[in-house]
């Protein structure tokens, strides 16, 4: 590496002349010479993004607003017209498809609720240094580290649908310690069986928020306790009038993430509960179905659009808000 | 996020006594709290664990909680080479470091350049362009599956189905968040170094490689180990782009395969075992690296 | 020279990209790829063996096996997406019936009328099963086995310890099945009654039913048009379907179709209605027929033949269209049909191929299809197309998950009929 640069740098300057005779040629030249170099390095990666995110959305508005629905017209051997609006109207007006949607809304409420308790919980029990409090930030992170498909395999054990003498899982415990009451099908409970789902993924992220809050709470200058103890704050006055409100910007950010993650369930479902599950159904898996199987693409894509439009719902306005925060 | 591997810890002087008096019943209770979690959060590992050294017949879900009647090796071997209708994990398990090792390493690569120009060796709009980049970090991928279902089959003959094209995209779609990463790093580098270096006559990438390259160790790592563990455990692309599953597909396909089989499914020791040794590989990233692990979750949140 | 290097630091990028990329090259020669989703057990046994009789009359074609398994599902989706792209495999295996009509309206396939000729196969196959994979006089695909769907099987120890006799299991109407269903219930509880797996194999109890319930010319109508999915006979067919279900075990989400014999081999469950792809499962962990399982006709179809076929196609654009015909040679001829067929548990698609070395319950098998009224398989795209099939398994999903009443499962069935 060191000899290659010696000789660059040994080498007289190509923009050597100063005096320039011709200022405005020289300037353009400059220009170019300042920011070709960085455009060239970047642009592999504009075009990737570009064809892979932006282009590919487009296209996929453009499939959504035909009535692309079947094998022969995804081979190209019928005719493929446009429907405008056709299959946005026709999914919002499909109660299977306004259940997946309620699933999908049920399941982000309670797993952002979950993640955010358990998170805030456990970060404040650690945030004061205990002993030992490495092993139990690991314990509680690891599930992270664990692939949804892998976290679904023992979860769809634990939660097993089986009841009395033959149950297991979880039903098993309660069923050992007499408390036959709480048994219950879990995923395949009819009307709630998508709540059970955030128990795994609550297991999995609550982690995540927590080492958040951690970071959050981490991050509060020294100063501010100090000045609080000095003013005569209790602990929990300390906490609740002085910690806490630094930590909304943490808050804020945990909301979002797990928020898109959770608009996107697919993985989990899949694992715990399979494709064709009713009680379990979300966009993400509808998407699969419309695809696999039947072809349908237009309603596919249909449905994809609309996921994209729910995440940027939540993700836009935080990216605005973020950058004004920036700027100031 | 510099200094990723201190974010967790305390600040230096500050004061963790509460002022005591007498017993501290408050310290009993976080203790409590935090084994019971603890506890609670381990509770499937410990099914996992204790099934997989289970025979047949022994590994049963209504003895989920028992220890084995007789701790057996038989459930892993069997995982590992597969039996009958049960697809072996070993073959998969290579397939998958084959993609997940240069999906990594080229998005890194590719992060750390457009981190260093949009952050250091700013030009025109490069907000603009970063905005641009980001976006793509968000997206539900659902909403571009139809047509890169299509386009994938238009590259078929340029990237092959399974791991080639597994690789192609987790390095595609890991451009935003490595991109996000290295330039978040890159701004906490001072200016001074930068200029300094161009004052020299040095070109672009020449600052970039002997100005930017040497301190940029850290968040490769922190990239490397989000990239690895992120396509480790992918399972959407490979569920739609990983083809054969015996020859082609990563190790998330073969898993959920095995869990939803009635032969496998008398076999649950080697469903166990499976899903531990798919785990295996990102565990011990986590377990020996975490500190940069948790600087990638840090990261993902996007405020530098 | 500094350019060059801002000009090689691209170009790396792009190389590593590429190089990812690399291998994907094509060669030519004598070849055939073939496209099936028998990758495991029987079934990749049953391939095996085509190979062999493939490397035995057309040594100079090399086999390439483009199988993918995850069930037909995914299978099929890899395939589609193949086919669209222009870069169809050499030949694929598709069910006969309306699942071949998506690929014949898309005008994906050629049409073999000449190879029948050139082989000879105009009188080999039973003509009911030739209509499937004929559209306007031509024949789209050569059939390789027939399965039997309407199959009840039983585990003989479960029956045995809950006092039933199992040579006395060919119901003659599902409402003596179902006395038996209760009395299994009352003596053991913790015994599942009737077997299911994840969704489409309760839509493929489904089928049974219907065609029990409505008989072999009213199941037809439904696919014809002459029998109304929304009259009454259908619903109250549904609604025996229902009971059934109310026999079955809850833990069946996601699986596939061996969880459900898995539990007869496990003494958990005494019945089960699947496809004859089942006996594989028995064999496999050494269970034998007329000791440990048994089977019958399902419950009130005996005299029926519910039958589904595998076929393979000549894709438009093969690009080793010698070696596609090879293959078809060999699906075709009688060596390779016996081979097959033997190892993989199906019947022969042709009616003269010698059955005398293979198992019992094959030779029952083909019997009766040869006497046998023969129906279309729902699930399995011998009646229903791919649109109608998965619009039912939506249905029953639904029903399953108790999200809809008996007579909106109807409405849904019937809307799932005509589209």
């Amino acid at each position: 590496m060191t000899p290659v640069s010696e000789t660059v740098t040994s080498a007289p300057p190509q923009a050597a002349p100063k005096p320039t005779p011709a200022p405005k040629r020289s300037k353009r030249k400059q220009w170019i010479k300042r920011n070709l170099p960085p455009i060239l390095l970047i642009s592999p990666s504009l075009i990737l993004v570009g064809v892979f995110v932006y282009w590919l959305i487009f296209s996929s508005v453009g499939t959504s607003l035909t009535n692309n629905h079947t094998m022969p017209q995804v081979m190209g051997a019928e005719e493929v017209e446009f429907v405008g609006l056709e299959n946005y109207a026709n999914l919002l007006r499909d109660p299977d498809f306004l259940h997946s949607l309620r699933n999908l809304g049920l399941y982000t409420l309670v797993f952002l609720v979950g993640t955010m308790f358990f998170g805030f919980l456990w970060a404040w029990i650690l945030e004061k240094r205990a002993r030992f409090e490495g092993f139990f930030r690991s314990v509680l992170l690891f599930p992270m580290a664990v692939s949804s498909v892998a976290a679904g395999v023992v979860w769809r054990w634990l939660l097993s649908p089986t009841e009395g003498k033959n149950s297991s899982g979880l039903n098993r415990i309660f069923e050992s310690l007499g408390l036959t009451g709480l048994e219950n099908s879990w995923a395949q409970d009819s009307k709630w069986g998508i709540l059970a789902v955030t128990i795994p993924a609550v297991w999995q992220l609550s982690g995540y928020v927590m080492a958040l809050f951690l970071a959050g709470f981490r991050g509060i200058p020294n100063e501010l306790r100090e000045a609080a103890r000095v003013d005569g704050a209790n602990e929990w006055q300390l906490y609740r009038h002085v910690l806490f409100p630094q930590l909304s910007p943490v808050a804020l950010s945990a909301v979002i993430i797990i928020g898109h993650m959770s608009l996107k369930v697919f993985d989990l479902i899949m694992a715990i509960a399979g494709k064709d599950a009713y009680q379990t159904m979300v966009p993400a898996i509808d998407v699969y179905n419309f695809i696999s199987g039947r072809q349908d693409y237009a309603n596919a894509a249909a449905v994809g659009v609309i996921m994209l439009l729910a995440v940027l719902v939540l993700i836009v306005p935080y990216l605005v808000h973020t950058a004004r925060e920036d700027k100031r | 996020m510099a200094g990723l591997d201190s974010q967790l810890d305390l600040p230096k002087g500050v004061s963790t006594k509460v002022v005591g008096k007498g017993f501290d019943w408050g310290r009993l209770v976080r203790y409590a709290l935090l084994i019971m979690f603890a506890a609670l959060v381990l509770m499937p590992v410990y099914v996992l664990i204790v099934t997989s050294f289970k025979g047949v017949g022994d590994a049963d879900p209504s003895r989920a909680w028992a220890f084995p009647k007789i701790w057996t090796l038989e459930p892993w071997k069997t995982a590992f080479v597969g039996i009958g209708g049960i697809p072996p994990v070993g073959p998969a398990l290579g397939r998958t470091l084959i993609m997940v090792i240069p999906a990594a390493v080229i998005s890194s690569i590719l992060g750390s350049m457009n981190g260093f120009v949009l952050s250091r060796w700013r030009f025109p709009f490069a907000n603009v362009v970063f905005a641009f980049i980001l976006f793509g970090m968000f997206i539900p991928y659902q909403a571009v599956m139809v047509p890169l279902y299509s386009l994938v089959n238009d590259l078929s003959g340029i990237v092959p189905r399974g791991i080639p094209v597994l690789i192609m995209l987790h390095v595609i779609y890991g451009i935003p968040i490595t991109t996000l990463i290295f330039r978040n790093y890159y701004q906490s580098v001072p200016q001074e170094l930068i200029e300094a270096s161009r004052v020299d006559g040095g070109g672009m990438l020449r600052t970039y490689f002997s100005v930017v390259l040497p301190i940029s160790m850290p968040s490769f790592v922190v990239v490397l180990i989000w990239q690895f563990t992120s396509a480790w455990n992918d399972f959407l692309f490979a569920r739609f782009f990983g083809g054969n599953m015996q020859t082609q597909a990563p190790v998330t396909v073969v898993l959920q395969n095995m869990a939803t089989g009635g032969t496998t499914g008398s076999v649950w020791g080697a469903t166990m075992a499976a899903t531990l040794l798919s785990c295996l590989p990102t565990l011990l990233v986590y377990i020996l690296l975490g500190k940069y692990f948790v600087g990638g979750l840090m990261s993902g949140s996007v405020k530098g | 020279m500094r350019r060059t290097r801002y000009v090689a630091a691209v170009g790396a990028a792009a190389l590593l990209l590429a190089a990812t990329a690399a291998c994907g090259a094509k060669d030519d020669g004598n070849k055939a790829e073939v496209f099936t989703w028998w990758t495991t057990g029987s079934e990749a046994l049953g391939l095996e063996a085509l190979q062999g009789v493939l490397k035995d009359k057309h040594p100079d074609i090399a086999f390439i096996n483009g199988g993918t398994a995850g069930g037909g599902g995914s299978a099929k989706d890899v395939l589609a997406s193949r086919l669209a792209a222009n870069d169809p495999p050499d030949s694929f295996q598709a069910h006969a019936g309306a699942e071949m009509l998506d690929y014949i309206n898309s005008g994906k396939v050629q049409d073999l009328s000449n190879l029948y000729e050139e082989f000879g196969l105009t009188t080999a196959f039973p003509a009911d099963l030739l209509d499937l994979v004929t559209k306007d006089g031509k024949k789209y695909s050569i059939p390789s086995n027939v399965h039997r769907a309407n199959v009840m099987w039983a585990s003989i120890p479960v029956l045995t310890e809950v006092g039933i006799d199992f040579n006395q299991i060919t119901y003659a109407t599902i409402s003596d099945f179902i006395a038996d269903l209760e009395k299994i219930k009352a003596a053991n509880p913790d015994i599942t009654p009737l077997t299911v797996a994840g969704t489409w194999t309760q839509v493929h109890l489904l089928e049974t039913v219907l065609i029990a319930e409505l008989g072999p010319e009213m199941y037809n109508g439904i696919w014809d048009g002459s029998t109304d999915p929304a009259g009454p006979e259908v619903g109250a067919a549904l609604g025996v379907f229902e009971t059934l279900m109310s026999y079955t075990n809850t833990d069946s989400e996601g699986e596939e179709w061996d969880f459900a014999t898995q539990k007869l081999i496990d003494g958990k469950g005494a019945f089960n209605i699947m496809g004859d792809w089942v006996p594989a499962q028995f064999v496999e962990q050494n269970q034998i027929m007329g000791t440990d399982w048994t089977w019958a006709p399902a419950p009130g179809t005996a005299g029926v033949f519910d039958f589904l076929a595998d076929s393979f196609t000549l894709p438009v654009d093969a690009p080793h269209p010698d070696g596609a015909k090879a293959w078809l040679d060999v699906i075709a001829s009688v060596e390779g049909q016996a081979a097959f067929n033997k190892v993989k548990g199906s019947i022969p698609a042709r009616t003269d191929v010698n059955l005398s070395d293979f198992s019992e319950y094959q030779q029952q098998a083909a019997a009766a299809y040869a006497q046998d009224t023969i129906v279309g398989s729902l699930q399995h795209g011998a009646a229903a197309s791919i649109a109608q099939g998965d619009a039912i398994n939506k249905a029953v999903a639904k029903f399953r998950s108790g999200n809809s009443n008996l007579s909106e499962f109807h409405a849904e069935f019937a809307k799932a009929v005509t589209g």
